[in-house]
């Protein structure tokens, strides 16, 4: 736990890879995976003498991002060089944006304890991702595979607006959402298309000024930039109490030890010399570039979240866990137009495919199934053909092959019993082997009528209508 | 202009170049000579001029996107020391 007297101040890099067709400067593809530097061509691979031109779509979907997050779009930007010497780094430079982003000073809001709260952003630009470094276990050296160099990246810069781990998650789940929403990125954050360089600081509640603060690279999964963010915030705190300063610094944060570390860089490491790229000249956007942008821009979770709250009676809790990714959405909405009962599509999302999902280790964009057959299942539910708990059976089955769950239900024999003298055998049969509950009930003792049906179910492996059941029950034991 | 010795010293750093004391001592008065030179620039009076953000005033040469595959990735390849499995063979990087 963070000490009450001190607040924790997080800013926070992100790294959004674009899912335009080709790279940012030149024709090659952007597809994940494929052999190693099969992507390429001279400009990406930085032979002399070539020259980048940039990709209309890279301007298209930084404009959208900006727009989706309040930004205001520079009319007037231009590509800066950033010098750095790394192997992933074929031109010994990475063009980017310096002093001219493309979107400036917007914001996005996040749900926290104590309510909404804007999240300020400073900057979008647009730049390249670096290639990828292959280290051999042989010992035979470093292998330098290209195909990752020159993918469009937007870099999302926000202000130190965050006060805790959980807000700097919030904000990150946001961002993503938006940007799937607005499809301008797949957001994989296992595939490093999605990822943070995440900016930690402390300081005594009621101080004005901002501590010194360390910062943590390239991180790609939600808990580790938590985990990381409450080790660092905690490190800090007891280094300022021991009486130490803080160093500012780049750390790498060790997802086995759960600890970060100092890399040790260098005192002018930071010191990236920017200049004009004088291979690429302005680019000047039109307001009527920009409002034709805008008109394609599609209904944000923002707007979603207060539709299902207000047309379709949603929990703030479901409203935001369902719109929270553009998949649970797309899926709701989808099986209500079929079902037309959007609390319980909302809450099987919420609970039992977020579940499902996660005990399989899988992102929502995985999901095979469509509303198409959530919304069946949700219809038979509510017809009575089949009970809720059969309804989550049916579920996991969606989850190995995707059928109609009338058909599954039908296969499988799982149809919901309401014939009434066919419940009434088995509430008779249960009954005469549990005279000790009988007893109990008579007793004053409530539950004994729960495990009665709870017999029943078993006995008709959870296909007698649970209603009928409860009732059948109570008029027998209160004969 | 003046550029000192340190000056020097953390340019040839962030370069990864290793410098003797004469080169340090040699290229510190080249750097004051390029930099006057330079400085003539800054003597240009651009009172009531619209600032510029490039050299020339062309501006969104952009292109469709569209993929064209490069097929002479051998030869490109071949332009590195050592290479195996498709990849540039390089030293190895110490990654802290
Ligand atoms: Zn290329």
């Amino acid at each position: 736990m963070i000490r009450d007297d001190y607040e924790v101040v997080i800013g926070l890099e992100v790294h959004c890879e674009l899912s335009t067709k080709t790279k940012i400067f030149c024709s090659c593809s952007t597809e994940f995976g494929g052999e190693p530097n099969t992507h390429c061509c001279p400009v990406c691979m930085a032979m002399p003498g070539t020259l980048p031109v940039l990709n209309e779509k890279v301007v298209e979907y930084a404009v959208k991002a900006g727009l989706a997050t309040n930004c205001t779009i520079e009319k007037n930007s231009k590509n800066d060089r950033k010098n750095y010497f790394y192997p992933d780094l074929p031109k010994a430079y990475q063009i980017s944006q310096y002093d001219k982003p493309l979107c400036r000073e917007g914001y996005v809001t996040i749900e926290t304890d104590e309510g909404e709260k804007q999240i300020r952003i400073e900057r979008i630009h647009i730049e390249e991702d670096a290639g990828k470094l292959n280290h051999d276990e042989y010992g035979r050296g470093t292998f330098v595979d290209l195909n990752r160099a020159g993918v469009p990246l937007i870099e999302v810069v926000s202000k130190p607006d965050l006060r805790s781990s959980k807000e700097a998650e919030a904000y990150l789940r946001k961002l993503k959402a938006i940007f799937e929403y607005i499809e301008i990125s797949d957001c994989k954050m296992e595939q490093g298309s999605l990822r943070a360089d995440v900016n930690v600081s402390v300081r005594k509640k009621g101080s004005k000024e901002l501590g010194t603060r360390t910062e943590m690279k390239n991180m790609n999964s939600f808990r580790n930039i938590v985990r990381a963010i409450d080790y660092e915030a905690e490190r800090q705190i007891e280094e300022i109490e021991n009486g130490n300063t803080i160093e500012q610094e780049s750390l790498r944060w060790d997802d086995i030890s759960g600890k970060t570390f100092s890399m040790r860089d260098k005192e002018d490491a930071q010191d990236y010399r920017y200049f004009p790229e004088p291979d690429l000249v302005a680019i000047n956007l039109t307001d009527e570039y920009i409002e034709n942008i805008r008109k394609t821009l599609p209904e944000l979770p923002e707007s979603r979240k207060k539709r299902y709250k207000e047309n379709y009676g949603l929990t703030e809790k479901a409203a935001n866990f369902v719109t929270a990714s553009k998949c649970y959405s797309d899926l709701f909405e989808e099986s209500i137009k079929i079902c037309n009962n959007p609390k319980t599509v909302g809450n099987l999302i919420m609970s039992d495919i977020a579940r499902i999902l996660n005990e399989r280790e899988e992102e929502p964009d995985e999901l095979k199934f469509t509303g198409k057959e959530l919304g069946e299942l949700v219809t038979l539910i509510d017809k009575g053909t089949i009970s809720s708990a059969i309804a989550k059976k049916v579920l996991e089955e969606l989850f190995n092959e995707v059928k109609m769950p009338s058909k599954i239900i039908e296969e499988k024999g799982w149809i919901q019993i309401s014939d009434e003298s066919a419940i009434k055998d088995v509430v008779m049969k249960v009954l005469e082997n549990n005279p000790q509950s009988i007893a109990d009930y008579k007793a004053g003792k409530d539950k004994a009528l729960g495990f009665l049906v709870g017999q029943a179910m078993k006995e008709t492996r959870g296909k007698a209508n649970p209603q009928m059941l409860n009732k059948m029950f109570l008029d027998e034991l209160n004969k | 202009m003046a550029i000192s010795k340190d000056e020097i010293i953390h340019i040839a750093n962030l370069a990864c170049l290793n410098l003797s004391e004469e080169e340090i001592e040699r290229y510190t008065l080249d750097m004051q000579e390029i930099l006057e030179f330079a400085n003539t620039i800054n003597n240009v009076n651009t009172e009531g001029m619209s600032e510029t953000i490039a050299a020339n005033n062309k501006s969104n040469v952009l292109r469709k996107d569209e993929v064209k595959t490069f097929e002479n990735i051998e030869m490109l390849l071949k332009n590195a020391p050592s290479q195996d499995e498709g990849m540039f063979r390089i030293p190895k990087v110490i990654n802290n």
